[in-house]
């Protein structure tokens, strides 16, 4: 699924990776591929993780990484750094997600009584950035669904989600509901439909594989 | 004309942070952030401090310390999670903590050290974190009115000084110091470097001297704690 989200990452797009399992795209992104990869800390024009030994103490990402800077990248404060955000400069986010809802709404920041520790810059990534994909593996570890017809925790943004891939397919989050997109290898639809909490609308014919 | 020489003693400089007072901290994660300023503050120890800063920095780090030594009353900030000593001391009521999308805590600091009252924006509607803030209609559509936010002291951590208070940052450790630099009454910059005036190139300076109080020099060799994080 991380590579899956890496063939949505075009030439020429500016695109901020979350924290976590968004971070771990980049790693699938041809290296002479195009893209100036953002971090809210500071620096637009990522040019991946420091070597081991090599790391630089004033340069990390928003995870706390430490990063190297690409030719042509470029450092700044956080009000320009959310400006760029807010702004509408990123083509594209990746983000994290606790539930996303078949009407875009993702939740990823509060669970009450259990995970509360501050939302970032989710918020503004979530609604500002051109288009939000979500990663997010297709149920938690109980098995329970992640994607569902209305979110029942909190919301970080509503209706902000476009695409969401997960380790059982792609989805695409339109005004008539979700579309399945493609499907995992070896991943049937009826499995999906069993771990999807929310409506699926199928396209006619065979499904794509990723 | 000739300009103020801004070096003072940490020890005088911070002894100006009395109990209840509101400091903002520079820094996200390790970079940028005061450490021997803040330090200092845990050595003097007033109480039931307000503070702003982005995040909570990490167990025995920082912001932590402050924490540990129960100086805080408040802590205005995006993110603790990386501190689940912040995070325990939050759930347990031992101090209270307001988060703000990180942006608008940004863009709240600039706005007070711009002189402004506030702005108007639509991030955070129909979340949680809308809840409880003016609103205002523009152009047929809600918005909400984020008050600026400012404070008595800014503690910032620089890369190079000048001794009359220009500074410039390095890396990703500008984050918030420019902001908050802006945003006090009274601006304390610890400095890695501190040239004689004129050593900066005045293109290069990313905080113009006029916005910083005091300026403290660090020693040659910092502590470890300035260094790569080893997880």
């Amino acid at each position: 699924m991380l590579a899956r989200a890496a063939r949505d990452i075009t030439p020429g797009m500016t695109v901020n990776l979350g924290i976590g399992l968004p971070t771990q795209v980049m790693a699938y992104v041809a290296a002479d591929c195009p893209v100036c990869l953002h971090s809210e800390n500071g620096i637009a024009g990522v040019g991946g993780l420091a070597a081991p030994g090599k790391a630089d103490r004033n340069l990390i990402d928003a995870g706390g990484g430490y990063i190297t800077c690409a030719p042509g990248g470029a450092f700044f404060d956080s009000a320009v750094s959310f400006a760029l955000v807010r702004g509408g400069r990123l083509d594209l986010t990746l983000l994290g997600a606790f539930e996303v809802a078949a009407n875009g709404d993702l939740a990823n920041w509060i669970i009450p009584g259990k995970s509360a520790a501050g939302v970032g810059g989710a918020i503004e990534l979530a609604q500002k950035a051109r288009r939000v994909g979500v990663l997010t593996t297709h149920t938690d570890k109980h098995g329970n669904p992640k994607i569902l017809d209305r979110c029942t925790l909190p919301l970080t943004a509503v209706g902000c989600v476009n695409r969401i891939y997960t380790d059982m397919a792609v989805c695409d989050v339109l005004p008539d509901g979700l579309h399945l997109v493609e499907l995992a290898e070896g991943v049937s639809l009826a499995q999906v439909r069993a771990a999807t909490g929310a409506a699926l609308i199928v396209p006619e014919g065979s499904i794509p594989t990723f | 004309m000739p300009l103020l020489d801004k070096s003072t003693s940490l020890t005088e400089v911070i002894a100006q942070i009395r109990d209840g007072a509101c400091v903002m901290i520079g820094g996200f994660g390790v970079p940028g952030t005061p450490f021997t300023l803040i330090q200092e503050l845990v050595r003097q120890g007033p109480k039931n401090l307000t503070l702003i800063k982005n995040d909570a920095n990490e167990p025995g780090m920082g912001v932590d310390w402050l924490l540990s030594a129960g100086m805080v009353r408040r802590l205005i900030t995006s993110h603790v999670g990386l501190n689940g000593n912040a995070v325990r001391m939050m759930n347990a009521g031992e101090i209270e903590v307001e988060f703000v999308a990180q942006g608008i805590l940004a863009e709240r600091i600039r706005a007070a050290g711009a002189g402004l009252k506030g702005f108007v924006s639509d991030i955070g509607i129909g979340t949680l974190l809308a809840q409880g803030k003016q609103t205002v209609e523009m152009d047929g559509a809600t918005y909400l009115i984020e008050p600026a936010l400012e404070a008595d002291f800014a503690l910032v951590h620089a890369a190079r000084a000048d001794t009359f208070g220009n500074l410039t940052y390095a890396a990703t450790a500008r984050n918030f110091n420019p902001l908050m630099a802006m945003a006090a009454n009274c601006t304390i910059a610890e400095a890695e470097i501190i040239v004689p005036v004129g050593g900066i190139d005045p293109d290069a300076i990313h905080t113009p001297a006029p916005f910083v109080d005091h300026l403290v020099a660090l020693p040659q060799e910092l502590m470890e704690v300035y260094g790569v994080v080893k997880r």
